[in-house]
């Protein structure tokens, strides 16, 4: 997956767990919680929605990886397959 | 120090029920030199300073950015010093509301411990409060001054300063190039006030300044017992949040059950995970541990299993309190990740907040060496009531038995769900075995709460026949513990902490699509329940998925993730009574019936 997908990807997820969150204004390298106000259920949620709606099941271990939108994006550019 | 010698600190229940006084607990406290009184701050700092103990860490905070701030005993009196002075020179006083709206920062602890030397009233909101629940807690409070961070006020307070004539100072912590960054607050340990910027809600000081110009000497002066210490705010079904006000006698109850229910000895670690914003947060985070002179760990940031985990083992903790959901977190984490860490030193685990599944008392013996301790208590009890106790059978499942000082019944229920009350106000205990009533409290141990502020008519009918009523339903077997059945209430329990229906049905009611609201809480696996509203949408509004999601990030923005629902269902014909109030019992039979796999096992026998 591009880059440019995996980021259109969290938008998309994003908008059903945090519909108030403007990706656009959030800083890239600040963690959710800190710049999105997401709390950890939000944060579960999301990858729940990752897992249910784009099939890419991230380990737990792997959690912290994904905590900002640069890292998730990252992640999700190289695990995840196709065009999405 | 080897685990396996600790003694626990209760034996036999029996005996040691028949033997604690609460006066006896009082003598393992210090008071006031002088005999001036009690005060939690001395018995949690300035009484440790006089030995060795002032050398021993106090606070051990794991922050954010993976650094970590230690504060010995003898640092955390200096700068709790320097916060109550910094107070007295604002003309903050005895009584004078003092609110936090932070995160697990060590400003926060300082703050909370220099308020109540300059016995003043500590009132720590959660900091993942949207600004509605803000607003209305800040109002309610009449705070005078409120300690924050620059994001959390620009983003929270600033837009409705103007709605809170009480509050006085705004003291910002750190800066982030927002208001308090700059240069232009007023001196700090001067007047008090900044010059006015009223584009940014009014002026503000800088925390750092105000207490390096404070002295950090400073002597408490004399503190009644029954002075109001601790404003916490909880739940109800309906009408404003309440106000639970707690008084430094308090500090008896959290020490005593520290020694009881969570098993502290002098040598321990202690982590508990809850923030400051719960009463968890307060009486087991900050003055329990500090009273009893060990070492606490704050972790500054949130869940993640595999930190936690590390923690847990770099950091050596012994005794460790959390709450299910968190632990319902790590079991899906799964038990090879704690086993791949080394949790020998933890000698007991405790939870509260909800109740707590079997399943995570045993997987607890599988993953972490030890079983989980279920624990019972509320905002208004201010301390540990009822626990599986460290040296007693556990029996998973249970909230176990009442603690030594704590006299509990179950009394027979009328046809509302709450205990019957006799028109003379009596009340009927039940005595049977199994049989569901409502859990209550005979009022008389120290920490319980002492009014809701400015609401003595909620505050009286929390009492009847000589008991205080806990909205709780539970049965108790025939060996005398206790199990949780249920709310007696419409209040949601999500993620161990309360919600209350009417604040998130309120800020739906905002919308102007929006006619009618209701909010349950639905049974969920990980958090217990989650927060749902129906909506019933005004003429000229139609259902779509775009709308639900608007509503959604409507209330979010107004409520924050703590109390926001998680999920919104259209409903164009919710249940009524003939009054025409909506009936929330019958939204969770429907809630029930709609998704029968979403229930989780129920925690009775």
């Amino acid at each position: 997956m591009t880059p440019a997908a995996a980021h259109a990807l969290l938008a998309r997820l994003l908008a059903g767990v945090a519909p108030e969150v403007d990706l656009d204004a959030v800083d890239p390298t600040a963690s959710f919680t800190e710049e999105a106000r997401l709390d950890s259920l939000d944060f579960l949620n999301l990858m729940n929605a990752l897992r249910d709606e784009a099939g890419i099941d991230v380990p737990e271990r792997d959690y912290p990886l994904l905590q900002t939108v640069e890292g998730f994006v990252d992640y999700v550019a190289s695990h995840g397959v196709g065009g999405a | 120090m080897v685990p396996n010698l600790v003694v626990p600190t209760v034996g036999d229940y029996e005996a040691a029920r028949a033997a604690f006084s609460w006066a006896d607990a009082r003598a393992g406290l210090d008071g006031l030199p002088g005999g001036r009184g009690l005060n939690i701050a001395h018995e949690a700092v300035d009484r440790h300073t006089a030995g060795p103990g002032r050398d021993r860490v106090a606070l051990r905070w794991l922050r954010r950015d993976g650094s970590v701030t230690a504060a010995t005993y003898g640092d955390l009196a200096r700068a709790t010093n320097r916060f109550a002075n910094a107070l007295r020179d604002l003309a903050v006083g005895r009584g004078d509301r003092v609110v936090t709206l932070l995160g697990r920062v060590p400003e926060l602890y300082v703050t909370v411990l220099g308020v109540l030397k300059n016995r003043g009233v500590a009132c720590p909101l959660f900091a993942a409060y949207g600004p509605e629940p803000v607003r209305r807690r800040l109002a309610l409070s009449g705070g005078r001054v409120l300690v924050t961070t620059p994001a959390l006020y620009r983003r929270t307070v600033a837009p409705v300063r103007h709605e809170l004539p009480d509050l006085e100072h705004v003291v910002l912590v750190g800066g982030d190039g927002g208001p308090g960054s700059g240069g232009r607050e007023a001196g700090a340990g001067g007047s008090g006030t900044g010059e006015p910027d009223p584009g940014r809600g009014g002026p503000v000081l800088a925390f750092d300044r105000l207490l390096a110009a404070a002295s950090d000497r400073f002597t408490i002066p004399p503190t009644d017992p029954e002075d109001r210490a601790l404003l916490h705010f909880t739940s109800g079904t309906t009408g404003a949040p309440k106000g639970a006000l707690h008084v430094h006698e308090a500090v008896v109850a959290h020490h005593a059950t520290g020694a009881v229910a969570l098993d502290l000895h002098p040598d321990d670690v202690f982590w508990c995970t809850a923030d400051p914003g719960w009463v968890t947060g307060v009486s087991y985070g900050l003055v329990a541990p500090l009273a009893h002179g060990v070492t606490t760990i704050v972790d500054e940031g949130d869940l993640d299993a595999a930190r936690w985990y590390r923690i847990l083992e770099e950091q050596r903790v012994t005794v460790w309190y959390t709450a299910p959901t968190a632990l319902r977190m790590l079991m899906r984490a799964g038990a090879d990740l704690a086993r791949a860490h080394d949790l020998s030193r933890l000698r007991f685990v405790a939870s509260v907040g909800e109740p707590l599944g079997p399943e995570v008392v045993v997987w607890g013996r599988e993953a972490l060496g030890v079983p989980v301790h279920d624990t019972w208590w509320q905002t208004e009890t201010g301390g540990i009531m009822v626990a599986n106790l460290a040296g007693a059978e556990v029996r998973p499942g249970s909230m176990g038995r009442p603690l030594p000082g704590v006299e509990a019944a179950v009394l027979a229920r009328g046809p509302d769900g709450r205990a019957a009350v006799a028109p003379d106000g009596a009340v009927e205990p039940v005595d049977a075995p199994g049989v569901a009533g409502e859990l209550a409290l005979r009022p008389g141990w120290p920490s319980m709460f002492r009014g809701y502020l400015h609401d003595e008519a909620r505050y009286r009918a929390c009492f009847a026949g000589g008991w205080y009523l806990t909205g709780d339903v539970v049965r108790r077997d025939a060996d005398g513990w206790l199990w949780f059945v249920g709310r007696a209430d419409d209040v949601i329990t999500t993620a161990g902490h309360l919600v209350g229906p009417s604040e998130v049905e309120s800020a739906l009611l905002a919308h102007p699509a929006v006619a009618e609201a209701g909010a349950i809480g639905v049974p969920d696996p990980v958090v217990g329940e989650v927060v749902t509203a129906f909506v019933t949408l005004g003429p000229g509004h139609a259902p779509s998925e775009e709308l639900r999601r608007h509503l959604l990030g409507f209330a979010r923005r107004r409520l924050g993730p703590a109390v926001a629902p998680r999920a919104i269902a259209f409903d164009q014909d919710l249940p009524h009574t003939t009054s025409g109030k909506i009936v929330r019992r019958l939204l969770r039979a429907r809630a029930r019936a709609a998704d029968p796999h979403g229930s989780r096992e129920g925690p009775g026998p």
